[in-house]
């Protein structure tokens, strides 16, 4: 059984097919891959590369008044990336939030899946979808409800949103916390639930022979058996942490409390905006290379879990 | 040998219902059914109140049982909401629509083409190329969106359709999964088989490929459908004629706007609960084939 990111290694093994006569088929595959391949470079490598070389540019002025124009400057907007205070308190607040909120998240999809497999539980149908309902509310829709939700004059619950400031400066970075968890959970629950599907029945029913329970099941035998979709879901959410932007940039208008940095990719945009470009493509590029690093740590630690 | 075995027994465990529920325990049984319907609530309420506020007037949502219907409005306010400055919500709508409709089935298209290939074809660079294009899936879409408008103003074609449908149309995990999936369910030999009848590489892929490859299409589809509807960067960067907003974004402006222009209160709730039909009538039509296609992509 591999996964998603095991496949990144090791993808499907050729079939007797494709080994022969690799040639004859050169226009067909030039036909399947082009089209793909075009776009691929036009919409995601031109336009890294562009976001590269537009980090190394630097603007300068004929006198005080006169023409800016662009001019390389080497590593300068790194040098700015690096001392801008804003934007590393906005990677330290993303990384909080991904700390906390990915393991709850993940925990309970995991925690659904499992129920969801076990025999403990009737009208199956109805609960995954109940929980994978909230997948279909975008993110910004999802937030703008909880906004709502959360605010002291239109809470169903102005009990605790009069008394308790969760749209306050502590308290908001959960309070968005919680609408990513409540759209996300159920995909990921489903995600797992896939998984623990595959697991051929005969394997629970030996446990059950042998004398263990529900949960020694799951715990000793299916959570090991789906750790790669585990995985993925991780992969993925850590992604989604550092990119969050919808979310908080909605809750600007329910909250004082998140500023314009709130988050790298706020952050990015703020800076675009001034217009500073080399500055936010700087910032980009830095944002994405963190991406990368984590997602594939995550990878390479799950990896060796696995093996052992 | 062992499946042929296992199997009678394991028909005959589940012919005796009944004494299967013997067997589990009650208190495990009542605390997963708790757990379940205590999730249960914390999913649908918030959909629940939405629909409740929508059906209110203003005064009553602020005046009444957040939980519970008042004077059913829902309708007054539906058509409020549709008719306020020349049905600007529903050209939002139709924006999503084909944001998401056309740029989903485009990119449905090209990545099952390239996965396909990918899968069954062996040439010179396929791994590099598979490499690159699941790289493809780690970067961020906002790393994407600001150099992807400096070219897009270099060309002029910033606020236009054009330069939200366009990036849209490139979904790097579509080729992943394709890839996965027809690696799985399309045998070489059915591929073999077309050939000696006669049929083209090309004519394969669209006559008998595609069919063994839906579950995956569908799956494709539906996920880069809510990418492109849920997309907020893109639309942000790109679009200033409010007229080309796509759904989502349109009612993030005007609940910005909430301070300034009261009414649109009432109109966010409105147009955000109209909004989500589409995606949920999606889903639930397409279940039974994307929920296979979801498992080939988590596990294989």
């Amino acid at each position: 059984m591999t996964t998603a990111p095991a496949a990144l290694a090791r993808p499907p093994a050729p079939g007797r097919a494709t080994r022969r006569a690799p040639r004859r088929y050169g226009k067909a595959i030039a036909f399947f891959v082009a089209p793909f391949g075009l776009l691929f470079t036009l919409f995601y490598v031109v336009p890294i590369a562009a976001a590269v070389w537009q980090s190394l540019l630097t603007v300068e002025r004929d006198g005080t008044f006169g023409a800016a124009r662009q001019v390389f400057g080497g590593l300068v907007q790194y040098e700015a990336v690096f001392r801008n205070e804003a934007f590393w308190e906005s990677v330290g607040r993303v990384l909080l939030f991904g700390v906390v909120q990915v393991p709850v998240m993940l925990g309970l999809a995991l925690l659904f899946a499992l129920l969801l497999d076990s025999p403990l539980v009737r009208g199956k149908k109805f609960f995954r979808l109940a929980y994978f309902v909230p997948y279909a509310v975008p993110g910004v829709i999802a937030a703008i409800m909880w906004g709502f939700l959360y605010s002291p004059r239109l809470s169903p619950f102005t009990a605790l949103t009069a008394n308790v400031p969760i749209l306050g400066a502590d308290l908001v970075l959960w309070a968005i916390a919680n609408v990513v968890t409540w759209v996300y959970v159920g995909y990921n629950m489903l995600i797992i639930y896939s998984a623990l599907l595959a697991i051929p029945g005969e394997v629970s029913e030996a446990a059950v022979l042998d004398g263990a329970g529900q949960a020694r099941i799951a715990l000793s035998i299916k959570v090991p058996m789906v750790m790669p979709a585990i995985s993925l879901t991780a992969i993925f959410s850590i992604i989604g942490t550092l990119q969050l932007l919808a979310e908080p940039q909605v809750f600007r208008s329910f909250s004082s409390a998140v500023t314009s940095t709130f988050t790298p990719n706020m952050t990015v945009y703020a800076t675009s905006a001034v217009p500073n470009t080399s500055l936010a493509a700087a910032f980009s590029v830095v944002l994405a290379l963190m991406t990368f690093v984590l997602s594939f740590g995550f990878l390479k630690l799950s990896q060796r879990k696995e093996a052992r | 040998m062992t499946t042929l075995q296992a199997r009678p027994a394991r028909s005959a465990a589940a012919a005796s219902a009944p004494g299967r529920s013997v067997r589990t325990p009650v208190v495990p049984r009542i605390a997963a059914m708790t757990v379940m319907v205590v999730f249960t609530g914390y999913f649908l309420f918030p959909l629940w109140w939405l629909l409740v506020a929508s059906s209110k007037t203003r005064g009553d949502v602020l005046g009444t049982n957040p939980l519970w219907f008042a004077d059913l409005h829902l309708v007054d306010n539906v058509r409020d909401v549709l008719t306020y400055r020349d049905g600007l919500f529903g050209q939002w709508m139709g924006n999503s629509l084909l944001y998401a409709g056309v740029g989903a089935a485009v990119a449905t298209l090209l990545a099952s083409m390239c996965g396909y290939a990918l899968a069954k074809y062996q040439f010179r660079g396929r791994e590099a190329l598979f490499n690159v294009v699941l790289g493809g899936v780690l970067v961020p879409a906002t790393a994407l969106a600001l150099p992807l408008f400096l070219i897009f103003s270099a060309v002029d074609l910033t606020d236009t359709y054009w330069s939200v449908l366009l990036p849209s149309i490139v979904s790097p995990f579509g080729v992943y999964l394709s890839r996965i999936y027809a690696a799985a369910s399309v045998p070489d030999e059915l591929i073999e088989a077309a050939r000696l009848d006669g049929a083209g590489e090309i004519r394969t892929f669209f006559g008998v490929s595609v069919r063994l490859m839906v579950p995956a299409l569908v799956t494709v589809y539906l996920f880069q459908f809510v990418a492109i509807w849920n997309n907020f960067f893109l639309p942000l960067i790109m679009l200033r004629d409010e007229r080309k907003f796509p759904v989502t974004f349109g009612l993030y402006t005007w609940n910005s706007q909430v301070n300034q222009i009261p009414e649109l209160n009432t109109f966010v709730l409105v147009g955000a609960l109209l909004s989500i039909i589409p995606l949920v009538v999606a889903f639930l039509a397409l279940q039974r084939f994307w929920r296979g296609g979801l498992g080939a992509g988590s596990v294989k």
